[in-house]
């Protein structure tokens, strides 16, 4: 038990340290750090985000880079139409929430690879209907925002700490869901639905709100995300790797655990950066290579993993493509 | 006595086969019903109507004066129906404790998590879990994880608990450990409904049993009735030795 106490202890103190760092960071960083911390604070917004319905609840969601683009296409186009950008962006969330309602209805009630291809889907509908509709989204052309009147420096500014205002969010409902009825629920519908169903948790219900969670976050971090850049498009705002990026962060860090996403959001985001840095022919090779080991070593996360066992599991893979390999030669 | 579960005329179909023919029986409070019947005779199809897993194709059942068929399985566990089932359904990954809570917290409606978990230490003390319970779930042993489907059942502050083969896959000195927990747990008030292939037990601990066979109701009564029900004797050893019986007795 004191162990326990411990381990949560230090957890506090990490995100406090934590706090305190994104906090000073941009006084201390130049552009292109701050560049980085807004991708990251975006990055682990996202990847919280899908905590909520593929780490507590177990359901493996695609469905990201559909809220994402939805969320920068409406924060975009209210943001053109007059309306100051805090607005559009709390707007978009809410839009966005909405429509992880009725999706969610929809397809919730599919399980495992069903539900992961119809989460899938749900970008590509959304994509070709931006694409359709030119007059208000622009359509293939892209959409431009207007500019903020603001300086090259602090506009950087303004958008960490909107990015970590969206992240800071998630973090907070993540930690709030983990000792909540709602969370406790989800993790039974994860460990076992049958029996969730059988002690009385109405499973429907559940699953559709860790969904919505899921969903609302990612739409304002992509409103966030179009006035940063100032021009979307549908083929960058609904991209695939924006659902599968926030899995393996999640996966990196520790699927269900409340800091989890954060690290691994951190994590990735390094392995991203030096990796395009160093091999900059071939580096989503080196990166999907390094992911895959990655996962295969950690399988529980980083935040779960002991360093004894990780290099147990070495060694007694090493032993088995070793024995694996004697009676050949 | 007043009635707990009333079904009328139900029926159950999988395309053509009727698992369940016209079933018409009571369960009154307080009672302890043994349902019993060859393998295939509807016995967990009839557990599977009440909790609407599987509903009824047709006729009625009413819990407490009021229909419930059409309710969701998660609504019919907080209206008070409990069940366990032949195989072990925990959460693995939650700790013993957390998983009886769980029952407590959905089903019994306890809102907050720490008053569930002191919910769930009374139900550990109750089954004998008490032992384990920061354990993880998948950890225990067959013996243990039947017991803390049982103890989850009770969490839910069950009015009908309905035990599917409890007992199965158990040795001598533990089935004698469940039967005194059986009785234990209707001295507290709770129904019960025993599906159960083992006769000590079903003898031992019922008041009342119900036989199936192919989906009909073929006897209910007292245990010494059904025992000696020529129906319920060819239904299990066949109509040949049935036959023989009723010679050898008529000889006599």
């Amino acid at each position: 038990m004191s162990k326990l106490v411990r381990s949560k202890l230090i957890g506090f103190v990490t995100a406090l340290v934590f706090l305190a760092v994104f906090l000073l960071f941009p006084w201390f960083a130049n552009n292109y750090l701050l560049r980085l911390g807004t991708t990251m604070l975006m990055y682990s917004a996202l990847a919280l985000s899908w905590n909520f319905i593929g780490g507590f609840a177990g359901y493996p969601s695609f469905a990201t880079a559909a809220f994402f683009g939805l969320g920068a296409y409406a924060g975009g186009i209210l943001q053109n139409k007059g309306i100051p950008a805090p607005l559009a962006w709390l707007s978009a969330g809410l839009l966005v929430l909405i429509f992880a309602v009725v999706v969610g209805r929809m397809i919730l009630h599919l399980k495992g690879h069903y539900f992961a291809i119809a989460s899938l889907v749900i970008a590509d509908v959304l994509r070709e209907v931006i694409n359709g509709m030119t007059d208000l989204t622009g359509g293939g052309m892209g959409l431009n925002l207007a500019a903020l009147k603001m300086g090259v420096t602090q506009q950087a500014q303004f958008f960490y700490f909107s990015m970590l205002t969206v992240a800071g969010f998630a973090l907070i409902t993540t930690l709030l869901l983990d000792r909540s009825r709602l969370g406790f629920g989800l993790r039974c519908i994860e460990q076992n639905e049958d029996a969730a169903v059988r002690i009385g948790i109405n499973t429907a219900h559940f699953k559709t709100a860790a969904f919505v969670l899921s969903s609302t976050f990612v739409g304002m971090a992509g409103a966030v995300y179009a006035s940063w850049t100032g021009y979307i498009d549908p083929g960058e705002a609904f991209e695939v790797l924006i659902s599968v990026k926030p899995i393996v962060m999640t996966l990196l860090g520790g699927a269900g655990t409340a800091l989890g996403p954060v690290y691994g959001a951190f994590l990735f985001l390094v392995l991203e950066e030096t990796v395009w840095r160093n091999f900059l022919n071939i580096h989503s090779g080196v990166l999907g290579l390094l992911v895959v080991l990655l996962i295969l070593f950690l399988p529980r996360g980083i935040l779960q993993a002991s360093l004894w066992s990780a290099l147990g599991r070495l060694g007694l893979r090493m032993i088995e493509v070793i024995r694996r390999q004697r009676p050949q030669s | 006595m007043s009635v707990l579960l009333e079904l009328h005329d139900v029926s159950r179909s999988f395309g053509g086969l009727k698992a369940l023919d016209s079933v018409s029986m009571n369960f009154n409070f307080g009672e302890v019903v043994g349902i019993i019947g060859p393998n295939g005779a509807g016995k967990t199809t009839l557990v599977n109507v009440i909790t609407a897993v599987t509903p009824a194709s047709s006729g009625s059942v009413r819990f407490n004066n009021n229909p419930i068929q059409g309710l969701t399985p998660d609504r019919i566990a907080q209206l008070g129906i409990a069940r366990t089932s032949q195989i072990v359904q925990p959460f693995p990954r939650l700790t013993v404790l957390d998983n009886v809570a769980a029952g407590a917290m959905f089903a019994a409606g306890i809102r907050s998590i720490s008053d569930a978990r002191s919910c769930a230490m009374q139900e550990l003390e109750f089954t004998g879990l008490a032992r384990v319970a920061d354990k993880m779930a998948a950890a225990l042993s067959l013996a243990d994880r039947k017991r803390l489907e049982l103890a989850r059942s009770l969490a839910m502050q069950p009015k009908l608990l309905m035990l599917d083969e409890v007992n199965a896959g158990l040795n001598a000195a533990e089935i004698d450990a469940a039967l005194g927990l059986i009785r234990a747990i209707a001295a507290r008030g709770v129904t019960i409904l025993l599906i159960e292939h083992l006769m000590k037990v079903v003898l031992n601990a019922c008041s009342r049993i119900a036989v199936l066979h192919q989906g009909k109701l073929i006897a209910d009564g007292s245990p010494e009735a059904v025992v000696g029900n020529p129906k319920v004797i060819e239904a299990y050893l066949g109509s040949k030795f049935a036959e023989r019986q009723r010679a050898a007795r008529d000889a006599t």
